[in-house]
């Protein structure tokens, strides 16, 4: 990430002219506007990657051993994932604001 | 070098000494010959663009917008239906503050089809945010394609140079073509603060809540408002460099006059003739023509008309239900004005019906006449 510095704005000021980001979207977390959060229960988890190919965005991350994490920083609470789990390994619940 | 061009050409050439990097359009009469002659410049090796051939002008105007996001000068044209194919790419435009410059040629809307001139094409696209103006000649046309760049690439927002269809277009008129170098010394490359870069990347145009979409708002109403004063030193400065000044309003006659003409586009020669004419018989007469309509010059309209007794305004448009644009515009740049004198409107030339010495003879008759302003006059309609 070259130039990539994470900038809060004050207002019209000093902000950029147009709706820019300052830095690429490893910094711009793109999951605040998250209803539902989904929780896989690893207990019921036999990771088979089905839920790693239906995320649409992809929030989905694999561990080595192919084991299913959730990036929360991108994730959308579509749904998803807990739709297509064969196993119902995964919950939606509601975001505590 | 003089060379004798037409309208159309005009602005290929415009478009040509300003360097434009990248154009993408898609023919539509009477624009096509503005891109017919850029294709040909650019296979001839005398402009170097890509030129990007698209199906429709959404695609124009979008492929626009990405060659400007990444840094390239961008030109692009179109007429009528094909700029209400643009409508939403022009928001965009706007909004991602690209310097596209559209060259416009004014042609009435359909239906019934007509290829011939009306203004109501570009004027709904009055609230999008992007930059007008109405030009007269062709010289102007060329003139103000250089011209807008330079502002438009300062103020970060689109610019449409408009022409009315056949009376300008497909009209051969003698265009003086600046030598290069001096465009050059004018119009410096084109560097936005931030584009399309893998080696700097930024995501543009994203999801934008209520927290920070009002400021951006907000700034692009600061850019138009600035834009004012760089529209007025873009033309001085060309005035300097190249003889030539055309101003955000141009005056003709105006100084004593008790009727004061409102115009714009091709109008204005033809009511500038009539002044003479009615002057010769001592009637006081002067024409405002408007040249650039957004941003709106707002306090120049309120100082050539401050000492008018009579303002009567033609408008080659009509916003229905209402009345002529430009009349509409006027009005309420007077409103707030200290003097604020009576305002007649005329709705003429729609639908390229031509508007000549006598029409406005008629004008200038009638709104002396009358004692009572009227908002919407049909002059000429068949009964």
């Amino acid at each position: 990430m070259p130039n990539a510095k994470k900038i809060i704005w004050k207002g019209v000021d000093d902000m950029p002219e147009m709706a820019v980001s300052i830095a690429s979207m490893r910094i711009n977390k793109t999951a605040s506007w998250r209803n539902l959060k989904p929780i896989i229960d690893y207990n019921k988890c036999k990771p088979c990657g089905i839920c790693w190919k239906f995320c649409p965005e992809p929030s989905i991350l694999l561990k080595e051993d192919g084991t299913p994490m959730i990036d929360y920083d991108y994730c959308k609470g579509c749904g998803i994932c807990a739709e297509e789990c064969p196993r119902n390994a995964i919950t939606m619940h509601r975001e505590e604001r | 070098m003089k060379k004798v061009l037409m309208g159309n050409h005009a602005l290929s050439y415009g478009a040509k000494l300003s360097r434009v990097q990248v154009i993408a359009a898609y023919p539509i009469t009477p624009q096509t010959q503005v891109v017919e002659l850029l294709s040909e410049m650019c296979a001839d090796g005398e402009l170097d663009a890509q030129f990007v051939k698209v199906e429709s002008e959404h695609s124009a105007l979008a492929a626009s917008i990405g060659a400007s996001a990444v840094g390239a000068r961008t030109f692009t044209a179109t007429s009528a239906q094909g700029l209400a194919l643009m409508h939403e790419m022009i928001h965009w435009a706007v909004g991602a503050r690209t310097p596209v410059v559209l060259g416009n040629i004014n042609r009435a809307m359909a239906p019934p089809w007509s290829i011939w001139t009306d203004q109501n094409d570009s004027l709904s696209e009055r609230d999008t945010g992007i930059m007008q103006v109405y030009c007269e000649s062709n010289q102007e046309v060329q003139d103000t394609v250089i011209q807008a760049y330079k502002v438009a690439e300062k103020v970060l927002l689109p610019c449409m140079v408009v022409l009315d269809a056949f009376y300008l277009s497909h009209t051969y008129e003698p265009v003086d073509i600046p030598e290069q170098k001096l465009v050059d010394k004018y119009l410096p490359p084109f560097n936005p603060p931030y584009k399309l870069d893998p080696k700097d990347v930024h995501a543009f145009g994203g999801l934008t809540d209520a927290k920070w979409y009002y400021e951006l708002r907000y700034k692009i109403e600061s850019a138009m408002n600035r834009a004012r004063e760089e529209w007025k030193k873009a033309d001085d400065e060309f005035g300097k460099i190249f003889g030539r000044r055309y101003g955000l309003v141009e005056d003709y006659r105006c100084k004593d006059a008790d009727i004061i003409l409102i115009t714009s586009g091709t109008i204005t020669g033809t009511a500038r003739i009539t002044v003479d004419i009615l002057r010769d018989k001592g009637k006081k007469v002067g024409v405002l023509k408007i040249r650039v309509f957004r941003p709106f010059p707002t306090d120049k309209v309120r100082e050539m008309l401050g000492g008018a007794k009579k303002v009567a305004c033609i408008d080659r448009n009509i916003s229905f239900g209402q009345s002529g644009i430009f009349f509409e515009e006027i009005k309420s740049a007077l409103y707030n004005s200290s003097h604020r004198p009576p305002i007649w409107g005329y709705i003429a030339g729609l639908g390229g019906r031509d508007v000549t010495p006598e029409t406005i003879k008629e004008i200038v008759k009638r709104t002396e006449e009358s004692d009572r302003p009227e908002d919407l006059i049909w002059i000429g309609l068949k009964k």
